[in-house]
């Protein structure tokens, strides 16, 4: 009459459907695999701007066109053995470098607004993108990016080397009415940014915990204590259009791309 | 079955009508505020300069209110109906479900609040607050344990193939809201992830397309398993099918996300294996949707009465459909092209209105109808009214995007006879706009099919609590 030992598939499947643990465990262990693949060899394997204990960027190596390695110094500002030791002292080309404190809490503003659902920070090795927008990204040049920003639609153009194209009036206007600058563009207004002083305990605050992350944290020789200590007087009297402003200027401009050099493998 | 014939269960319904109820106010709200930030992009000026309404901060209160308010009321109401059904037994814990549904409804009322103020993480359908993360991660976790302990007190022997994929759902969602949400606060609504650049964009994109394969497709594949058959009043067409549908799609979508980040600065073998894997899923998930339509082999006819099985075929067909566009875009070369573009919108779409809303609704009139004892809707002609709002609206916007993402595309990579790009930024933009108003209108549409779903569930629901009282004088007479 009952037709319930009958196996419909396979043994193993019709062990697994009877019982509630095994279906659970075999789930979850079948789920975690890709994942475990994809994401884990990310956190060790070269070119992918994870900084090691040891300083090193995991064996990463760029290349030029006669095969001469390109110091990662040339990439990543190191300090040490910069020209340039203080992030005060820092020219674009020394390399990827943290954010000053008015460039966070203009990053935080950034997130607040959610500009990375119109705009992407990530251009794509393209003969049109380049045109356009400049060298293509690297992996390093968001290590420092605690929740990246590259953004998944360019509802508005890719943002990742704006900085250094407009004059900082030139923001100032965009960003308060858009549409008085470039007439077709559909972004909101953004004037009252100017009415918003800069969050200032919060970005002192921020400062301290880039210092803390467990995954490229930035060094205190970098932030040292008497750096987020006098971040204060940098952002006193800021707004937060200021500080947005000072985000978007410092951005896509830290390293000196060489003709030839291959960045990316 | 002739055991649950002779001693009739009785189960915990009333916490799944009251999910059900919230999900149709949900799908009105959800798409509103859709139709909303559509138009903004098309008039900018609806934006009116405040800073709650500004697209930036409507957007993830959009993808969050269709998502895990709409979608999180149907997946938890069908999820708790399907398996005290399909197990013929109660909820391992009727209190702890309840506790479930005020929960969600407390996060989703808190995602009204927050996010039109700006508290956000910046990472895409993952933007709540930390502390509403752990709360999400509290309840969550209330719906799986009730779930799993469901299951497992069933008189029945064999666990069916809906909670199967509710199963897969719950694990996974939990390893991807726990991994990705890791963050160090720096204020009570402000917290900056661990994770930074390439790592954190894999991360992020792990979390983000199994948010859509697990949450959006496997969940409600469930509820395809479970409902179509019952509307269509057939068994699933082949056993054997769904096994390997679920076994297929539980170990493959995991691999996705690496397609959403194709040419970018993450190595190049994590995009195509991604790609590579995207393309292998054609074939279970065209396998699944086969399953289901087949299922109503011999009951065709049905089609022209049903308009319920409407809903749940129809959903089918853009379930095949956006599983076939997925993988397509997941080719580098129609991705070069597709990246970054309105495309991408499309795509998401067909999948959310098509199939997600679509076979939602079917499942929700089939089941206020049993959960309210009633043999027919307040109005069956509504939910044919609905099922062609639906449709068309659904159709005008994924057409909208289509042309408009494949226009910029080509506009952005466009070059002249001098070898100068052919168009500014900006020209893109404004090329734009009778596509945006086009979706505004499909969407709008679409939010008009919704407000008729609401109406008719609660004038059906208002009729059979009226019925009731009714046949209740004379009995206490």
């Amino acid at each position: 009459m009952s037709d319930h030992d009958k196996i419909y598939s396979t043994r193993f499947q019709d062990k697994v459907e009877r019982s509630t643990v095994l279906m659970f465990i075999v789930t979850a262990i079948v789920l975690a695999v890709g994942g475990i693949v994809e994401i884990v060899p990310l956190f060790y394997l070269p070119n992918t701007a994870m900084n090691s204990k040891d300083g090193t960027f995991n064996r990463t190596v760029h290349k030029d066109g006669k095969g001469n390695v390109v110091s990662m110094d040339k990439i990543v500002w190191n300090p040490a053995t910069s020209a340039h030791k203080t992030l005060e002292d820092w020219q674009p080309g020394d390399g990827v470098r943290p954010y000053k404190p008015l460039e966070l809490a203009g990053r935080a503003i950034y997130i607040r607004e959610g500009c990375y659902l119109c705009h992407s920070q990530m251009i794509r090795p393209f003969r049109d993108e380049k045109d356009r927008y400049g060298h293509y990204s690297i992996a390093e040049e968001s290590m420092y990016d605690h929740t990246y920003q590259w953004g998944s639609k360019r509802t508005g153009p890719d943002l990742a080397r704006v900085g250094g194209k407009y004059s900082d009036e030139w923001h100032r206007r965009h960003l308060k009415y858009p549409r008085e600058v470039v007439p077709e563009s559909v972004m909101p207004n953004y004037y009252w940014l100017e009415k918003m002083p800069v969050n200032v305990a919060e970005t002192v605050q921020t400062l301290k915990v880039m210092t803390m992350m467990p995954f490229n944290p930035v060094s205190k020789t970098i932030y040292t204590d008497a750096y987020i200590n006098d971040a204060k007087t940098q952002l006193e009297g800021k707004t937060d259009l200021d500080a947005l402003i000072a985000y978007l200027q410092g951005m896509g401009n830290h390293i000196k791309f060489e003709e030839g050099v291959n960045y990316r493998d | 079955m002739d055991a649950t014939q002779t001693t009739p269960v009785k189960y915990d319904m009333e916490v799944v009508r009251w999910f059900t109820i919230a999900a149709a106010i949900y799908a009105v709200v959800g798409t509103l505020i859709g139709v909303w930030i559509a138009a903004e992009l098309a008039w900018p000026f609806l934006n009116f300069d405040i800073s709650e309404l500004t697209f930036g901060r409507l957007r993830p209160l959009h993808t969050n209110a269709v998502i895990f308010a709409f979608g999180g009321c149907v997946l938890m109401g069908t999820g708790f109906y399907m398996v005290q059904r399909t197990g013929a037994t109660r909820l391992w814990s009727n209190g702890l479900a309840w506790f479930t549904f005020w929960g969600w409804n407390l996060i989703i009322v808190l995602a009204v609040i927050t996010l039109p103020l700006g508290m956000t993480q910046g990472k895409e359908y993952a933007e709540l607050a930390w502390p509403i993360d752990i709360l999400i991660a509290i309840v969550w976790l209330s719906f799986g344990l009730n779930h799993i302990m469901t299951v497992a007190i069933r008189k029945t022997s064999h666990i069916y193939v809906s909670n199967w994929f509710t199963m897969g759902m719950i694990v996974m969602i939990t390893y991807l809201h726990v991994v990705n949400s890791l963050a160090i606060p720096v204020s009570l609504t402000t917290s900056y992830s661990i994770y930074a650049g390439v790592q954190d964009a894999m991360i992020q994109w792990w979390w983000g397309h199994n948010a859509v394969g697990f949450f959006l497709t496997g969940g409600f594949l469930g509820i395809m398993y479970y409902f179509v058959p019952k509307q269509a009043n057939r068994p699933v067409f082949s056993y054997r099918l769904s096994v390997l549908h679920f076994w297929a799609l539980t170990f493959g979508y995991v691999w996705l996300g690496a397609h959403h980040l194709q040419y970018t600065a993450l190595p190049d073998w994590t995009g195509s294996l991604g790609a590579a894997v995207s393309l292998a899923m054609i074939i279970p998930s065209w396998g699944g949707a086969m399953n289901g339509m087949m299922t109503l082999s011999g009951a065709w006819d049905k089609l022209r009465t049903d308009y319920i099985l409407r809903f749940l075929v129809v959903s089918l067909a853009f379930y095949a459909m956006s599983t076939f566009e997925g993988p397509v875009m997941s080719i580098k070369t129609v991705n070069a092209l597709s990246h970054y573009t309105d495309w991408t919108i499309g795509h998401v779409h067909s999948g959310a209105l098509g199939w997600v809303a679509m076979v939602s609704f079917g499942a929700m009139y089939h089941m206020i109808k049993k959960l309210y004892g009633v043999e027919k809707m307040y109005s069956e002609e509504l939910v044919n009214v609905h099922f062609w709002l639906a449709t068309i609206g659904t159709v005008v916007y994924i057409v909208a995007m289509w042309v408009s993402g494949i226009m910029q595309g080509l506009m952005w990579r466009d070059y002249d006879e001098y070898g100068t790009l052919s168009y500014t930024f900006v020209e893109s933009v404004s090329a734009m706009h009778p596509y945006y108003a086009m979706r505004a209108i499909g969407g709008l549409i679409f939010n008009l099919g919704a407000w008729i779903a609401l109406y008719n569930i609660i004038m059906t629901v208002r009729q059979a609590s009226a019925v009731r009282n009714a046949n209740a004088v004379p009995a206490n007479a």
